[in-house]
């Protein structure tokens, strides 16, 4: 069987065939990585997101034969950088965390987003969010934190 | 010493940022198989026959025969079947599990299985009534008789899906005669006491620990006993450990869902304009099997007078079943459905009546020492007068409702006035919970906090340990709130009702009081705290008499909306709320019980539609089951009022609740007032909104 190569986490590895599977189901069975969760299994609630060359993705959607080539980050490999650090104190600051579920996937796009734009205005932040469902806040402590986060990691995006 | 409201970094705050936090659905125990589960196709009818394909080797089936106890779940009412056995109820409703190593293989086999059944004739209307309360204050009859004026209405409300982000699931963990359950739950009691019947062993025998939780809202109060009595029973057959977890479709088309509402409301109207008496008929949808249906009318029931004083009520309640998915608890139990027929009815009394529905609320408002209408006593300051006029000046509503005043502005506000019964209903606390926690203080002097309380996403992890850290003088990080375990931790009830801070957090303040007068540095002592009702608090459970809850929150909320003239979409245009919960445990913490209550009861008010046709669900997963998403929120305005409770720890009454309650029918009233017609149904979707604006009423 073929393999599919691609960067996850910074390390280059090669999956074994299944074309056709699920990058969500390859991260938590094949790499034990859990921090990708499956809220929806449909594409609608971003639980599941990754980021594949910088740009949010929900993985319950990526097959496998697509990953080739691409550079993929969960939760996991991102925690460690300093953007991470700055975003995790900001969405404590604001309360953006309750039962935790959408927050990886919520990290994600936070990241994606500020990537993309280092200073966004509130409503872009809520366009960029409108992927990531949540249902224990009102999404507006988890705007604040990305606003904060842009602040306050200055130079960082 | 610090302000107990002051807000602390979340203790789980690390782990689940950093995606560390292990979820059911993260845990996989060594050698544990899946299980798939094998529903009804139809609402109602009987089972003739069920062929099963060739399992292969490892794989097996589970069904009524493989349980070593009793078919039920035990809930309050223990009506529901772990798995049917002959006659089928509802669509979805489980027949058995299959279980083996590849869940491909199993979903396989599941589509290979042959059933063949008998139909029966479906009820999907109110006429099987299961549950039937009444009760009278003062002399209505006699009220009614002397009104200048009668006037009547019926108002309903529709199915609320959860929706938590986190799907349910459940492992079951056989060693030797024991059996250890892990799952997604509000209340790891109630899962024990209801797998050791069905298992038919002794209570030691079954132990349930709570794992992180992914949001909950009363969808996992009952609902994952069912299946840890069908996992326990697919785990004692096999030997393994068995993992049943949900993917969301399944989720949504069999869990539990906010009981869909019909409620009469007729008030005799007296001199002056005011309500002498209210007349209810209250019916709620129990679906399938009753559950906690019972209990989530009594709230209903309770608040019929919303947060009036009426001096003479006739309430009437029933929950009838049909052959759909069985209702059961969700954020607000019952309190949604009547507060939103209620505000509605005073509203629409009010225009009858030629007066402003603001005042006309304010003259009828309940003050400390009315009767509540079940004829116990408000005891406690009521501060709403004074949370009105804040709510108010936030939102300028009093200017923006007169430029807002013409024919058909599609630009409107609304109001709404609540309140949270907070803990359990009547004497549940002392009669049905006796709840139990205990302190353990090490000798290196860190506090253990001994609790089944459950963090679903509420923060209790934080508010609880709080409130013992605090009391004790100590740091945060030397008192430790483990994930309850049933073979560690007492009965300290379930997490539901808005009781946690209130309940479990004053009996931990107690304890910890008790603790402190028994410090001595390096030496480890453990002490318990059992739940002693207030002995003021009366309650007749078969009268509907009495003191229904020792402690009321209060809210008052403002909702302004725009309806967009062509598309009838309803947009949110800013929220104004101000809350009475007592006193604060952590503001940040209240602060996101506030933003998550509003989104979910605004929702409820005009966006999340669900609908059975013929018992089938058309909705089937979050791309047809709308929530809203962040483009669809704030901003909100939140304040506080501070009104303490002397029986609740610091003074915190409930608040995780009463966030929720007010927005639909505030959100109601705006796009009443907004687009000229009554609204009486929830949700206000634009198809609604496009036949009220044709046909409705002014
Ligand atoms: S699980 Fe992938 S978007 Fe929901
Ligand atoms: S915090 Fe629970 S879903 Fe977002």
């Amino acid at each position: 069987m073929a393999n599919v190569n691609f960067v996850l986490n910074h390390t280059p590895v090669a999956v074994e065939g299944g074309l056709n599977r699920r990058l969500l189901d390859v991260l938590r069975t094949d790499f034990g990585l859990k921090g990708p969760k499956e809220g929806c299994g449909e594409g609608e609630c971003g639980a599941c997101a990754v980021l594949i060359d910088h740009r949010i993705v929900n993985s319950c959607l990526m097959p496998l034969a697509n990953c080739e080539g691409k550079d993929i980050v969960t939760i996991e490999g991102f925690s460690e950088t300093e953007r991470f650090t700055v975003l995790q104190k900001a969405y404590s600051e604001c309360g953006a965390v309750q039962c935790g579920f959408c927050t990886p996937g919520m990290i994600l796009a936070s990241e994606s987003l500020l990537h993309a734009n280092p200073h966004p205005t509130e409503e872009e932040v809520r366009i960029g969010l409108s992927g990531n469902l949540c249902r224990c806040t009102g999404y507006n402590m988890i705007v604040k934190a990305v606003l904060l986060a842009a602040k306050e990691g200055e130079g960082l995006w | 010493m610090r302000d107990i409201s002051t807000s602390v970094p979340k203790t789980d705050h690390w782990e689940k940022t950093a995606g560390t936090a292990k979820y059911v659905a993260d845990l996989a125990p060594e050698g544990a198989l899946h299980a798939l589960t094998f529903r009804s196709p139809i609402p109602h009818g009987e089972i003739r026959s069920l062929v099963l394909p060739d399992l292969p080797e490892g794989y097996a089936s589970v069904d009524a025969r493989d349980i070593p106890g009793k078919n039920g779940v035990h809930i309050i009412q223990d009506d529901m079947p772990v798995f049917a056995e002959r006659t089928l109820r509802y669509v979805g409703e489980p027949i058995l599990l299959l279980v083996g190593p590849d869940k491909t293989v199993l979903k396989r086999l599941l589509s290979a299985i042959r059933l063949e059944t008998v139909p029966l004739e479906p009820v999907f209307d109110d006429r099987r009534a299961d549950v039937w309360h009444h009760y009278v204050k003062g002399d209505p009859d006699q009220a009614f008789a002397r009104a200048k004026r009668i006037i009547e209405y019926e108002y309903q409300t529709g199915l609320q899906e959860q929706a938590y982000l986190e799907p349910q699931g459940m492992i079951a963990i056989p060693e030797g005669d024991k059996m250890t359950l892990i799952g997604s739950i509000q209340c790891p009691y109630y899962v024990k006491n209801a797998v050791v019947p069905v298992l038919g062993c002794t209570s030691d025998k079954v132990r349930v620990i709570q794992p992180p939780v992914g949001g909950a809202f009363g969808g996992k109060e009952e609902f994952p006993s069912l299946i840890a009595c069908q996992a326990a029973v697919a785990a004692r057959k096999t030997k393994r450990p068995v993992r049943l977890i949900y993917e969301r479709p399944e989720d949504i088309e069999v869990t539990t869902k906010r009981h869909p509402a019909r409620i009469r409301l007729r008030a005799a109207i007296g001199e002056g304009n005011v309500v002498e008496a209210i007349a209810s008929d209250i019916r709620l949808d129990g679906g399938a099997y009753l559950g906690l249906s019972n209990v989530v009318l009594s709230r209903s029931m309770i608040a019929t007078t919303g947060a009036y004083t009426v001096p003479n009520v006739s309430c009437s309640g029933e929950v009838y079943v049909t052959n759909t998915v069985p209702t059961g608890a969700f954020r607000g139990f019952g309190a949604p459905q009547i507060f939103f027929a209620v505000e509605m009815f005073f509203q629409h009394l009010a225009k009858d009546l030629g007066e402003d529905p603001l005042a006309f609320k304010l003259r009828h408002l309940a003050k400390q020492g009315d009767l509540t209408a079940t004829s116990g006593t408000f005891r406690d300051p009521i501060l709403v007068p004074k949370m009105v006029k804040r709510a108010l000046e936030m939102s300028d509503y009093q200017n923006k409702t007169r430029r807002y005043s013409g024919e058909s502005p599609y630009r409107g506000l609304g109001l709404s006035l609540f309140f949270h019964g907070c803990g359990f209903t009547g004497s549940g606390e002392a009669t049905i919970i006796k709840a139990e926690v205990q302190l353990r203080k090490n000798a290196d002097d860190t506090v253990d906090v001994l609790i089944a309380a459950v963090d679903m996403g509420q923060g209790a992890k934080t508010t609880l340990a709080k409130i013992v850290a605090h009391t004790l003088d100590l740091p945060l990080d030397r008192v430790r709130f483990p994930y309850p375990d049933t073979d560690v931790v007492p009965d300290s009830g379930p997490t539901v009702a808005s009781r946690t801070v209130m309940i479990v957090g004053g009996l931990l303040e107690k304890a910890a009081q008790k603790l402190k007068a028994r410090w001595v540095s390096g030496v480890a002592v453990q002490l318990t705290e059992r739940y002693q009702p207030p002995e003021w608090i009366k309650w007749d459970e078969k009268a509907f008499r009495g003191d229904a809850y020792p402690a009321y929150s209060w809210g008052v909320d403002v909702v302004e909306v725009s309806v967009d003239p062509r598309t009838y979409q309803v947009k949110i245009e800013g929220t104004w709320s101000v809350y009475d919960v007592g006193k604060g445990i952590d503001e940040r913490i209240l602060e996101g019980q506030a933003d998550g209550g509003m989104t979910q009861g605004l929702a409820y008010g005009y966006m999340e539609n669900m609908e059975i046709k013929q018992g089938v669900l058309r909705q089937r997963n979050l791309t047809d089951y709308i929530i809203p998403t962040a483009c669809d929120c704030g901003p909100y305005a939140v304040e506080w009022v501070e009104n303490p409770f002397v029986y609740g720890p610091m003074g915190a009454k409930g608040a995780g609740e009463l966030t929720l309650i007010g927005a639909a029918p505030a959100v109601a009233a705006a796009i009443e007032n907004a687009i000229g017609r009554r609204i009486r149904k929830i949700p206000a979707t634009p198809e609604s909104l496009l036949e009220l604006i044709e046909y409705g009423k002014r």
